[in-house]
């Protein structure tokens, strides 16, 4: 069974790294045989070692000095420990898939552009708002020119997370790039709220294209659904709250008119509570980025057999 | 003598969601003048919802803001020009663009709650050597001792002075003192305290009284209390009250007063009222801006702009959300379908 499985590593044994290890183990192509920290006192490494998976607080040291090298390595650190480490999976022929905001590697989302990157040493999964927005955009462009999108994501207070709020910047600046160079759109402008509400709001994402007045509506509505039906295969929770709503142009939008689609985002609850939807959305789509790589691993080594 | 207060004037921030963020370089410059004429210290000139606002989300400004604070910087020649900066929306990149258009201070605001994603921003501003004011928001939705632990964020993180800042018009006379003088006890003489009203239920000049008496030193107006929601404490009322209580101001009532007749009136478009809608929201604690945003979705839904507000309420949505009005006329309209 196992030589038929991509073996793998997660380091960084906090929140998001043990929502994603619950998610691989139920993977039938990856076998999470490392988690990797660098505080012996972690729980999220007792937690691992529990469910049977190497745990050990080396660090990359550590990980790289195994007998065994995983395939795949899912980096759920910061940016600067990514960056430092993201060499060092490169040289020794482990492919990356980077929840940081480092942005070593291309940026990933699965239902827009996985497939062109299937051999790229890096993957970087830009950012929760990006997750949850790029696909709706892309959805867009696909039918009709999208000039400028724009997004809010409204996360809650309890599962925004302390990098995010040392360096808020990063997410809209790398959420916006990802609306352009991933989503399609001419220029991109992300928002993130940050709600206290109690009980925790589940996460939401209006995202805003502006069209062509005489664009073909009906055909960018269904491309919206069918995007929706795509993400909901590995991200559930991933509905949308509305039809997707036409406006007449206005003045004040130079002459375009503007589709706005509504979005709610729960998590799947494996790890990390479901209202958290913009930690489980990274954390599904890293995973589903794994599988399609684990894939491609399991294929090759076939061809070498 | 009483110790003196320091007014700040927002007509051209505040002021902006009340005329639909169409500001004119011309109306700018007016108001400029007008203000430093009369002696205020602090215009503050942005986007109402701050530096990078202009969006479908917020409303796109007729006028680019660079230009608009470029103008405000060329027409001053006493006052400092301010911008404001809500982390999440607007970025350090634009804050730079601002200092290098002439800005001189930086009104950095958060949701009451989550002062802690200002500290990028604040380490930022003192880089540039910006006067830092920090605004607590819909500081009604928290009680005075946590308002006060998030101050002390702000302040730790190079904030000069830190604001009640009540974006409902929600807070009533005690509710504003005792939150500011939570501030002035915990942050002392490290900075200041300022306060921020709106006249939803029509406390704002009342407020700012008390809040002067519980310690604020730094209180902001409108003119002609051009402001969201029901506008806020005009400036030109306060500039008066102020005079009448021997406190000092430092600006002359007369030359606000004329400034609020012939600059401002004559160019707003939609009077701020203590109408039925800004009411609701001063009763049910929703950010003033969201009133034209309501009134828009009320018409494209048909369902009552009140309606939408108490329901913004309920559903404790904080500012920025602006989408969410859309969402809630949605849902209104299929219950009523």
């Amino acid at each position: 069974m196992s030589e038929a499985r991509a073996v793998a590593a997660i380091v960084g044994p906090g929140n998001i790294g043990t929502d994603l290890l619950a998610k691989l183990r139920r993977s039938e192509r990856i076998d999470v045989r490392y988690m990797v920290g660098i505080d012996p006192d972690s729980d999220g490494l007792t937690r691992a070692e529990a469910q049977g998976v190497r745990a050990s607080s080396g660090g990359v040291d550590w990980l790289l000095a195994q007998d065994e090298l995983p395939d795949l390595v899912f980096e759920a650190t910061s940016a600067k420990a990514h960056l430092a480490s993201a060499p060092r999976y490169a040289e020794a022929g482990i492919q990356a898939i980077d929840l940081t905001p480092a942005a070593v590697g291309p940026f990933t989302c699965p239902v827009v552009n996985l497939p062109e990157q299937l051999d790229a040493t890096n993957l970087n999964m830009i950012t929760c708002g990006g997750q949850a927005t790029i696909p709706i955009v892309h959805a867009v462009s696909s039918v009709t020119p999208v000039p400028y999108a724009e997004i809010v994501a409204s996360v809650s207070s309890r599962s925004a997370g302390p990098g995010t709020r040392a360096n808020i910047d990063e997410f809209t600046e790398t959420t916006a790039h990802g609306l352009e160079q991933v989503g399609g759109a001419a220029k991109g402008k992300a928002i993130i709220i940050i709600n206290p509400m109690d009980p925790p709001m589940i996460m939401r994402d209006t995202v805003f294209c502006a069209i062509d007045p005489d664009a073909d509506r009906d055909a960018i509505s269904e491309s919206i659904h069918r995007t929706v039906r795509t993400v909901q295969t590995y991200v559930p929770g991933y509905t949308l709250k509305a039809d997707p709503q036409f406006d007449d142009p206005r003045p004040d939008w130079n002459g375009r008119a503007r589709v706005a689609v509504f979005l709610e985002v729960a998590g799947n609850g494996d790890y990390l509570p479901t209202y958290a939807g913009n930690l489980d959305i990274m954390t599904a789509a890293a995973a589903q980025v794994g599988e399609l790589l684990a894939g491609r691993v399991i294929e090759n080594r076939a061809v070498r057999a | 003598m009483s110790e003196r207060v320091r007014l700040v004037d927002t007509t051209l921030r505040d002021g902006s969601h009340a005329m639909a963020h169409q500001f004119t370089e011309r109306q700018v410059r007016d108001t400029v003048r007008a203000l430093d004429d009369a002696g205020i210290s602090l215009i503050e000139v942005t986007h109402g919802d701050g530096l990078g606002g202009s969006t479908f989300n917020y409303g796109f400004s007729r006028v680019d803001e660079r230009e608009l604070i470029a103008a405000a910087v060329d027409e001053a020649t006493r006052a400092t020009i301010a911008v404001l900066l809500l982390p999440g929306l607007g970025t350090v990149t634009d804050l730079k663009a601002a200092a290098d258009l002439g800005a001189g201070a930086v009104r950095i605001a958060t949701h009451c709650t989550e002062a802690d994603v200002s500290i990028q921003h604040f380490t930022a501003a003192r880089d540039l050597g910006l006067e830092t004011v920090g605004f607590l928001m819909l500081a009604h939705m928290s009680e005075p001792e946590a308002l006060a632990k998030q101050a002390r964020i702000m302040v730790d993180a190079g904030c000069e002075c830190v604001y009640v800042v009540d974006s409902a018009g929600a807070l009533i006379l005690e509710d504003a003192s005792d939150r500011v003088a939570a501030l002035v006890a915990e942050v002392g003489d490290q900075a200041q305290v300022g306060y921020h009203g709106h006249q939803n239920l029509s406390f704002g000049v009342a407020n700012s009284v008390l809040a002067y008496r519980a310690g604020a030193r730094q209180i902001d107006g409108s003119l002609a209390a051009l402001g969201a929601g029901a506008g806020n404490s005009p400036t030109e009322v306060l500039a008066a009250s102020f005079e009448r209580l021997g406190i000092e101001t430092g600006v002359d009532k007369d030359v606000l007063m004329n400034a609020a007749e012939t600059v401002v009136k004559p160019y707003i478009t939609r009077l701020p009222v203590m109408d039925r809608s800004s009411i609701v929201q001063g009763f049910a604690g929703v950010y003033s801006s969201f009133l034209l945003h309501a009134e828009r979705a009320a018409q494209r839904y048909g369902v009552p702009a009140h309606e939408i507000l108490y329901r913004v309420g309920e559903r404790r949505f904080v500012g920025g959300q602006e989408d969410m009005i859309i969402d809630i006329a949605l849902q209104l309209a299929e219950e009523n379908a």
